[in-house]
């Protein structure tokens, strides 16, 4: 038998790139509450197929499943064209509805049975080592790993296939419409492909953390690189490492796999918000710091070189006048006169500041 | 004895009763301005983001007083909405994926310290995971008080800012012209939506909680087009989906209150989409059918 903690490192990996694989393409096409809502409406069809199958079957659950999916995206998409309320509202209105369906079915006929409402929230990775595979009496190690491997390759192939197709269709709509290839079919199918995704993570993760397997991956990539395959390629490799870890710092803390998981999926993502190189948000502090510096730095050789020569030259030359007149801060006046003097575009003499050759030269292009 | 002399005379009942009342009508009538700003989702996030807060008020005091509980779920519920729109406004995600990692990576947080919180040996904590799909039967009276001072202070802010809360939902831009602090007011919403969700944790939870702000609104826009006609539709939408869902839950001790609060909300916006008069489906589509024959009988009687 496999190691119980080997197969939920497995499944968890398998599970986070199975769910990043549609992730970069839901987040480019401005779908992650769709999938949000996808997640929660799939569980009145598992329980449906529990019931009708009598007990856990896997191809009963993922057609229950698809079929919910189904019926939620196009009551959504109804809903929406109604034009009685927001596409917002219509999400909001149907996905608690059918989740409230599922956990009400859930607590009332399967309570302590198999199904129960914590599972449902975040599932029981925990036991995936404990159901195997049975096939002609072969034990062929944890159900769920084969189930996540083989979605792992459905959605591959899903990527693969259709890239060129899936990639034009995200970004320019019309022009894969008028080239022949059908926006609203991909659409579609990958609509498909994220609810089958769902189900086949929803045991082990449960409802709302599939949602942060395929969201955040694809969000944190998409802060990382400006290329399509980059992102997918990163997205998966962002999952798989909290997979690992988040593993980790459950068995430290002994909580739920799932919960840590997310959470250093969280992190990661706070993390590249914060110090991402192209997107980052203490880049951009810093470019724009350093624009505001250059800025200045013209404005003060500007208007040096505009009363240069001319009466009150000296008066306009002083560091007091400058912050008044550029309306600058004492600190920042002297901080952009030290610049310019480190960089030799102007000189201190007799107490007020002179532009020397190199200033000069770039304070009339400036204006020029 | 009838449900109804027991609504005044048992303890449980009465508390029940007025507690998802008072949740149903402070959340119907903040869901109407967050709907009409399409803001509906925002709550959903909102909800799910105060679930760390729970646990991380729990753990600093140990102790499950309603009141501190609360205040913890607001202030992460806070933070949450905050990080949202900052990720919207200053990274390059958008909207939808920024909902969804704040919703999903909050709540995610949450389940870590909730199941670190129970599996620890530790015999006080049992009833912190009720804050999931909530459980209205253990309300107590001074539940009800705390949610009834929280929810009065949130009625009268929108009494008094009735004005201001109109024009920024339906014109935010034509408000900033006119010299209305507009992100003071935005604020104030967002902070009145954060009150109206930590009331309704304790009753409907943390995962359903946001379609009590959604439901209440929707249906109530289908009966009048007056803003304040619809708050006060809204809250009576509210309550009655509130009281009912509770009641039902409470009758039957193994339904976790929330999702029949919710199923109650969804019959009562089902029937107004199709059945309210004027805006309702059906009737939309008697006038069309109607419009047909009398099309059909015109071009007929032209031949």
């Amino acid at each position: 038998m496999m190691d119980p903690g080997l197969a939920i490192i497995l499944t968890g990996v398998l599970i986070s790139i199975a769910c990043a694989l549609p992730g970069a393409f839901l987040v480019l096409r401005k779908m992650a509450m769709m999938a949000d809502a996808i997640s929660h409406a799939i569980l009145p069809g598992i329980v449906a197929a529990y019931f009708l199958a009598r007990g856990p079957d896997l191809l009963a659950g993922f057609l229950g499943a698809a079929a919910a999916a189904v019926i939620t995206v196009s009551l959504i998409e109804a809903l929406a064209n109604t034009r009685k309320m927001g596409g917002d509202s219509a999400i909001g209105l149907v996905f608690p509805a059918m989740f409230a369906l599922g956990t009400f079915l859930v607590s009332k006929y399967f309570a302590n049975v198999h199904l129960d409402n914590d599972a449902v929230l975040y599932g029981n990775i925990e036991f995936v080592g404990f159901e195997n595979m049975l096939v002609m009496g072969f034990n062929l190690g944890p159900q769920a790993l084969w189930v996540m491997a083989i979605l792992c390759v459905i959605n591959l192939l899903f990527v693969g296939l259709l890239f060129k197709e899936l990639k034009l269709s995200t970004f320019d709509p019309g022009l894969a419409a008028a080239l022949g290839f059908s926006p609203v079919l991909l659409h579609y199918l990958l609509m498909t492909v994220t609810s089958v995704t769902a189900v086949g993570a929803f045991t082990a993760v449960g409802a709302v953390l599939v949602v942060a397997l395929m969201i955040i991956p694809a969000a944190t990539a998409y802060l990382l690189t400006d290329d399509l395959k980059q992102m997918i390629v990163i997205s998966c490799l962002v999952g798989a490492l909290a997979a690992v870890l988040g593993y980790g710092i459950a068995r430290l803390i002994n909580a739920s796999v799932s919960g840590a998981i997310v959470t250093v999926l969280g992190v990661q993502f706070l993390l590249v918000v914060l110090f991402s190189p192209a997107h980052g948000l203490v880049a951009k502090a810093r470019r724009l710091e350093r624009q505001r510096v250059q800025f200045a730095l013209q404005s003060l050789l500007v208007h040096l070189h505009h009363h240069e020569a001319q009466v009150g030259e000296e008066h306009e030359a002083e560091l007091r006048h400058l912050s008044a007149e550029l309306r600058w801060t004492r600190d920042f006046a002297e901080r952009i006169v030290n610049t310019a003097l480190d960089r030799n575009y102007i000189v201190r003499q007799n107490g007020h500041l002179v532009l020397t050759q190199d200033g000069r030269q770039l304070a009339s292009r400036l204006i020029a | 004895m009838s449900i109804f002399t027991e609504l005044f005379t048992d303890y449980t009942l009465r508390n029940v009763a007025l507690g998802s009342a008072l949740l149903g009508v402070v959340s119907g009538v903040l869901g109407c301005f967050a709907v009409l700003r399409r803001q509906g989702l925002i709550g959903d996030a909102l909800a799910h983001a105060a679930l760390p807060g729970i646990c991380i008020a729990y753990l600093l005091t140990g102790a499950k007083t309603p009141l501190v509980l609360m205040l913890g779920a607001a202030v992460s519920g806070w933070i949450g909405v905050w990080a949202l729109l900052r990720l919207v406004q200053h990274t390059r995600i958008k909207e939808d994926a920024a909902l969804g990692i704040v919703l999903s990576a909050f709540f995610g947080f949450g389940i870590l310290l909730l199941t670190f919180i129970s599996r620890r040996n530790d015999a006080n904590q049992a009833g912190l995971d009720k804050y999931l799909f909530g459980q209205a039967a253990t309300l107590t009276t001074g539940d009800v008080e705390a949610m009834a001072v929280l929810g009065m202070i949130a009625l009268v802010l929108v009494a008094v800012f009735f004005k201001e809360l109109k024009i920024l939902a339906f014109d935010s831009e034509f408000a900033a012209s006119l010299g209305f602090n507009t992100h003071a007011i935005n604020l104030l919403l967002t902070t009145l939506i954060v009150v109206a969700i930590v009331i309704g944790l304790r009753t409907v939870g943390v995962v359903l909680m946001a379609a009590m702000l959604i439901g209440p609104a929707v249906a109530a826009r289908q009966w009048t087009n007056k803003l304040s006609v619809m708050c006060a539709l809204a809250a009576l939408f509210g309550a009655l989906a509130g009281v009912s869902g509770a009641l039902i839950s409470i009758s039957e001790s193994r339904l976790p209150t929330g999702p029949m609060v919710i199923l109650s909300m969804t019959v009562i916006a089902a029937f107004s989409v199709f059945f309210a008069p004027a805006r309702g489906l059906v009737w939309e589509w008697v006038q069309l059918a109607r419009h047909r024959a009398q099309l059909r009988r015109g071009l007929a009687a032209g031949k």
